[in-house]
């Protein structure tokens, strides 16, 4: 079998993320991080939030080490004029992106559903390598859909602390709405920190789930991997053992797994993989997409 | 729109083309983060102006300022609070302009008519107007905000008293400390705003002299920096007054 004659075939690949919903994402990246770091200038002048019961301080939002290894102090000013600024980018941006997702109907894709909440957890189980095997997705995951919904609340919810605390006279109400100035200035800082913990955990989800996935997000779109499953000859009865887990392709991949050989050797033979699944089922989720 | 599936959006590519469209996608990329990296870099290392804020973030500033002076109500009121909400110990945040060679007993106001013209008045000239008294959320631009009391003559009042109402045509208002070094410039609208006074009292008690004794200004929809503690003089203009804090690079306006 040559195995140059098939790189020359067509890729199968899966439209994924639509240009404007790159754009969005790659623009939100270095703005929301001048909010952050411009947050971070203003937060400074009354840094007097932590994580701790009465004397009991576990964290101190934040350690002069931190504000000094990121040169944050005497920089009130500057913070507010950056953030200031950056606001509109943040606000015109995460607007185009909901009214997007909204008139092309991404957000179907977007939304959890009724299942979402139930999935995610498998999803979770999965990604901590506790569970194999995901539920049946389309773009996103459970858990993706529930994460990537709840930062776009976030955003609001950032939009709106802000305006409470920007303009506490003009929007009173949002500011009452809030809980109040002290509180919204809370809630302001609160979400800051989530976006920190979303990005963090974002980044370790990206890594795992490797290159095709990655490059998506630029591209648009994904490869849809018809991985050449390589199998030596096996008996029969190996063979038998392999159908009655077909429902379970991960066990599948498993067993093949243990049977491959050097593709490159020509003792192999290919199949394609959609020969060794249920059609019905057509479960073929193996990898987490973020 | 119309619903489609997801799998739909499944297509056949060519090994070139997925590699063409690959090398596109991420040259497209790099060249736009790089361009608004330069963008950033030229915005954040632009000489400051004497003001201590880059040029182009001051004229945001500017910009931001005559937006929402323009779709807000510079009369709005700030939200009140009962006496018992108010702090007993009020948090004294600068002392610019607060130097220790002033005696409060032989205090003036100076109030500059017009150039040339000035009204000469003391504190007990101010104390006949009617009292206004206020218990208000104070906030500071560092993020910190206390419920204090305060009792004065509202501002309007006190220009309507001494038939200064003609100079409230005047865009501005300027206030400056006795020696001179601690100044604000504000916005008649907001001067002239009902919350607005010159304030003699804290608590119901005189104003202590570390908080502006004998007289200050309060002005609820602003921040703390432009409520000038002992005002030695007030002036009017159509241009902006100088502004301490906004020549250190804060917001001039700095409304709330």
């Amino acid at each position: 079998m040559d195995t140059h004659e098939h790189t020359t075939f067509m890729k199968k690949v899966i439209k994924k993320h639509p240009l404007a919903i790159r754009w969005f994402h790659w623009v939100n990246f270095p703005v929301l991080t001048v909010m952050i770091w411009s947050g971070l200038l203003i937060y400074w002048a009354n840094d007097v939030y932590r994580l701790g019961w009465g004397d009991t301080t576990i964290l101190k939002f934040f350690p002069k080490s931190f504000y000094e290894a990121l040169h944050v102090p005497f920089k009130l000013a500057q913070g507010m004029a950056f953030h200031y600024l950056f606001m509109w980018l943040f606000f015109i941006n995460g607007f185009l992106y909901v009214g997007y997702t909204i008139w092309s109907g991404e957000w179907r894709l977007l939304l959890p559903n009724r299942h979402s909440f139930k999935e995610a957890w498998l999803v979770v189980l999965h990604d901590l390598h506790i569970r194999k095997g995901l539920p049946p997705q389309e773009k996103y995951n459970a858990a993706q859909r529930i994460a990537y919904s709840a930062i776009i609340v976030m955003g609001l919810g950032s939009i709106i602390t802000g305006l409470a605390i920007y303009k506490p006279t003009q929007f009173g109400w949002l500011c009452a709405l809030c809980g109040g100035y002290h509180f919204a200035r809370i809630l302001h800082f609160a979400l800051t920190i989530g976006y920190v913990l979303f990005f963090l955990v974002h980044i370790i989800q990206v890594i795992m789930a490797g290159w095709n996935n990655f490059q998506a997000m630029v591209t648009g779109v994904e490869l849809i991997k018809e991985k050449p499953i390589t199998i030596v000859p096996v008996s029969t009865g190996d063979v038998m053992a392999l159908g009655q887990n077909i429902e379970d392709e991960l066990h599948v991949e498993e067993s093949m797994e243990a049977a491959i050989m050097h593709p490159e050797k020509n003792i192999v033979e290919e199949l394609p993989r959609e020969d060794l699944i249920n059609p019905e089922t057509n479960e073929t989720n193996e990898e987490a997409s973020v | 729109m119309k619903k489609q599936a997801f799998s739909s959006r499944e297509q056949q590519i060519e090994p070139q083309a997925f590699r063409r469209k690959s090398i596109i996608a991420f040259s497209v990329l790099v060249i736009m983060l790089a361009i608004g990296a330069t963008a950033f870099y030229f915005l954040f290392n632009e000489p400051k102006g004497t003001d201590s804020v880059q040029p182009t973030l001051r004229s945001v500033m500017v910009a931001n300022e005559s937006l929402f002076t323009r779709i807000f109500s510079v009369n709005r009121q700030v939200k009140l609070y009962k006496k018992a909400d108010a702090d007993e110990k009020v948090r004294v945040n600068g002392d610019v302009g607060m130097g220790d060679d002033f005696n409060p007993a032989t205090w003036k106001l100076k109030v500059a008519r017009k150039p040339g013209d000035t009204l000469v008045l003391t504190i007990d000239d101010i104390r006949a107007l009617p009292k206004r008294e206020i218990i208000f959320d104070f906030k500071c631009v560092e993020g910190w905000d206390q419920i204090t009391h305060w009792g004065g003559v509202r501002v309007g009042d006190f220009l309507m008293k001494y038939n200064l109402t003609a100079q409230t045509a005047m865009k501005y208002m300027g206030m400056v400390t006795p020696d001179g070094t601690y100044y604000v410039g504000i916005d008649m609208p907001s001067m002239l705003q009902p919350q607005t006074i010159l304030c003699y009292e804290m608590n119901g008690r005189p104003l202590p002299k570390i908080q502006g004794a004998p007289l200050r200004l309060i002005i609820p929809v602003k921040y703390g920096i432009k409520h000038l503690k002992r005002i030695g003089t007030i002036f009017f203009s159509n241009t902006k007054p100088r502004d301490y804090w906004a020549e250190q690079g804060y917001d001039y306006y700095a409304g709330l």
